[in-house]
């Protein structure tokens, strides 16, 4: 089993107060974890008899999977908890709702909810472990460690590395996550997006030793990057006219064969999915020998063993 | 005859730039010059240390009632009014139902006479229910007592009504008071900038207040109907209105405790204490308003006093319902604020909590001149104290303030003569 000395937080709500050091710790011991998952019995007892609840707010697969099969690997019972629409609508507050889930004798909420803040709210309100899945567009925790982890083990390293976000950034809680990540790191970070999805008060967010440039101009950026993470179209986006169709969007901000055939050749291309083929990204690139999102979904795994593990021990 | 002794304090009276040590009296409650020969005061009240000031008023307050009684009563807001160091207090219209009619400004100043505390003096709505389209009756409203007219909680969005409401308000030689806020550009829940950014919260951008002043100014240029900009918030508001008062464009401003102390910088922990409307702004927009007090471009210190239950304000930061109460604590906030840090003097700070707000609702309070209403509040301006929940009058503790340590305290509060309030 790996040391815990590194790390304290029951919680964890976000990157952005994370140091480099932790977020190291973090990936390193999701390498530990990552061997499990290649044994014919894929499952460690390290948390054997913790109790772990999937407390989802918002529609999610990917995500509740990968937190659900992490803690049955590490041997925690898990429980699913769905429930959509606001706390305001359906009449009872989520700070209730968690009281009602934690009486119950759980160790730790696993939760993706729409509002901002809303991980956070809940860490102050219970006693228990609290994951961040995702609040809203703040951030979304554990895909931006997972991003980090499959980028390091593709290069190596983060440090260096130049990286292109593109899409919806203001509504992306991964680009928060990602941004904060990856600076801390020593990346440096290319947000591309229109500017009606790309403020730039983003450019001010980071706090190194990284930096973050905001660019308009995919083409002006698309030679000189070594990754590029693709963020999903919202169809809702366009409903709220923040930019006109879908299929000018793909024009100027989609992952085009022509503009892959511009990047570097080993470009790594990245997607948080769900895709939307054809639109932010091209089919073939998607599945091509420069994609990266199978092995996001693979290491995911690893990560948020690393992440139930480590923040389910902290005292 | 009733009789008031208020012995050894300083007379702070802006209404006549007057500040000596002398002795008040309020007789039969009007402020004399001096007790008639032979009267043996019913009560003295040993002012040593102490300023004495005309009545703090506040022009803008909400006491949610009716509809909202669990929130606040206008008997628990006047509570709250005197314990501040209120005589004298606007309640905005945005009840349920709203204040529309003159029948529910009636119902206003009769429960503020029953009530008997602070005078609670209703703001009745612009439009029909507040909902912007139809001008509601302010004429009659303003027949019956409604001291100013607003559709606050939201501003007028439609530039057609808005007109209309000016040129009409403008026949009774009345007045608006404008909660500015495009709603088609606001429409989020902190202030739009780099914390929203980073809390990945949608803001309210500065320019949605900016362009209903904006608009106003140029709406009212060539009607003249008094207007008011409530809880001004951020620094090209200030600019706007400094730049209307040079047209001769008739206009004044308010602001609130939070909006020259606070920054967008508290939301970070999703707060929703912190949650207000106007949102709370950049450090930038701080300066400008204290630059706005200081420069009378900002002429009146209002408190915003919206309660909410603590069940309401607990929620995720987006659900939440704006506002916080001020009432209590508004003049140690604003000592803090001005007084302390020395932009401005303590009559000015009494002429922007007092006098001023006469002038705006053209009452004949503010003033201690002989013969005026025997409003007074006496504010021990060393003392140290602590903002305390338990203490708190209102019905709501929606405060960010909480634990503050403040310096200058009401002890006395007197209204028409009686004390209605003091520290113990």
């Amino acid at each position: 089993m790996p040391q815990t000395t590194s790390w304290t937080s029951k919680h964890l709500l976000d990157l952005e107060s994370l140091t480099a050091e932790q977020i190291a710790f973090v990936l390193d011991t999701a390498d530990t974890f990552a061997e499990v998952s290649t044994r014919s019995v894929k499952k460690v007892p390290a948390l054997r008899g913790k109790v772990v609840v999937n407390a989802f707010f918002e529609d999610s697969t990917r995500t509740r999977t990968s937190f659900a099969l992490a803690a049955s690997r590490l041997s925690a019972d898990v429980i699913d908890f769905s429930e959509k629409g606001s706390s305001v609508s359906k009449g009872e507050t989520l700070i209730d709702t968690a009281r009602n889930i934690e009486a119950m004798g759980i160790d730790a909420i696993i939760i993706r909810h729409q509002a901002a803040g809303s991980a956070a709210l809940l860490a102050r309100t219970v006693k228990c472990s609290v994951i961040n899945a995702g609040d809203g567009a703040h951030e979304h925790p554990t895909q931006g460690l997972l991003d980090l982890y499959t980028i390091r083990k593709r290069f190596g390293r983060v440090e260096g590395l130049k990286v292109a976000i593109v899409g919806d950034i203001a509504n992306s809680r991964v680009a928060r996550s990602d941004l904060w990540g990856l600076t801390r790191l020593g990346a440096e970070v290319i947000l591309v997006g229109p500017p009606t999805l790309l403020p730039r008060a983003f450019e001010r967010l980071a706090t190194g030793p990284g930096r973050v440039r905001v660019v308009h101009d995919f083409d002006a950026v698309c030679g000189e990057v070594d990754v590029i993470n693709m963020l999903r179209v919202q169809n809702e986006r366009m409903k709220s006219a923040q930019f006109p169709t879908v299929r000018e969007f793909t024009r100027w901000f989609g992952l085009t064969w022509d503009r892959f055939q511009r990047c570097k050749p080993d470009v790594f291309v990245m997607h948080p999915g769900p895709m939307n083929r054809g639109v932010e990204i091209h089919n073939e690139i998607a599945d091509g020998p420069n994609s990266g999102i199978l092995k996001q979904v693979e290491y995911g795994l690893a990560v948020r063993m690393a992440v139930l593990y480590l923040t389910m021990q902290a005292e | 005859m009733n009789s008031l002794l208020i012995q050894n304090g300083t007379i702070l009276d802006p209404s006549r730039g007057l500040e000596m040590r002398a002795d008040l009296a309020v007789v039969d409650g009007r402020i004399v010059a001096t007790m008639p020969a032979g009267v043996k005061p019913d009560r003295v009240i040993d002012a040593g240390g102490c300023l004495v000031v005309p009545g703090l008023i506040d022009t803008h307050v909400h006491f949610r009632e009716p509809g909202d009684e669990e929130e606040e009563t206008i008997a628990s807001g006047a509570a709250a009014a005197v314990a501040g160091g209120f005589t004298t207090v606007c309640c905005m219209p945005n009840t349920k139902p709203a204040l529309d009619t003159e029948a529910a400004i009636e119902f206003v100043i009769r429960e503020s006479e029953r009530v008997g505390l602070a005078n609670v003096l209703p703001v009745g709505a612009i439009t029909k229910a507040r909902e912007g389209r139809e001008l509601a009756e302010i004429g009659s409203m303003q027949a019956r007592g409604a001291v100013a007219f607003s559709d606050d909680g939201t501003g007028v969005n439609d530039p057609s009504v808005m007109r209309k409401a000016l040129q009409y308000v403008k026949m009774f030689d009345g007045l608006i008071m404008q909660h500015c806020e495009d709603h088609l550009l606001a429409g989020g829940s902190m202030n739009g900038g780099l914390v929203s950014t980073r809390l990945g919260l949608v803001g309210i951008p500065a320019e949605a207040e900016q362009l209903m002043i904006a608009r106003d100014v140029l709406l009212n240029r060539l009607i003249g109907c008094r207007y008011h900009v409530q809880h001004i918030s951020t620094a090209h508001s200030v600019e706007l209105v400094r730049r209307a008062k040079r047209d001769g464009i008739p206009i004044t401003a308010e602001v609130a405790p939070h909006h020259v102390l606070l920054t967008d910088e508290a939301c970070s922990s999703y707060d929703t204490n912190y949650k207000m409307n106007p949102p709370l702004r950049t450090q930038a927009d701080v300066e400008a308003c204290i630059e706005g007090v200081v420069d009378g471009t900002i002429e009146l210190l209002a408190t915003d006093h919206a309660p909410h239950l603590a069940e309401e304000k607990e929620l995720e930061f987006q659900y939440a319902p704006f506002g916080i109460i001020g009432l209590e604590c508004a003049l140690g906030l604003y000592v803090k604020a001005l007084v302390t840090p020395g932009h401005i003097s303590w009559m000015k700070l009494i002429d922007m909590m007092s006098t001023a707000g006469a002038r705006l609702i053209r009452s004949d309070r503010g003033t201690l001149a002989p013969g005026a209403v025997g409003d007074v509040t006496i504010i021990d301006p060393n003392l140290k104290w602590k903002v305390d929940l338990s203490e708190f009058k209102s019905k709501s503790t929606n405060c960010p303030f909480v634990g503050w340590e403040l310096i200058g305290r009401a002890t006395h509060t007197i209204v028409g003569g009686a004390v209605k309030w003091e520290l113990r």
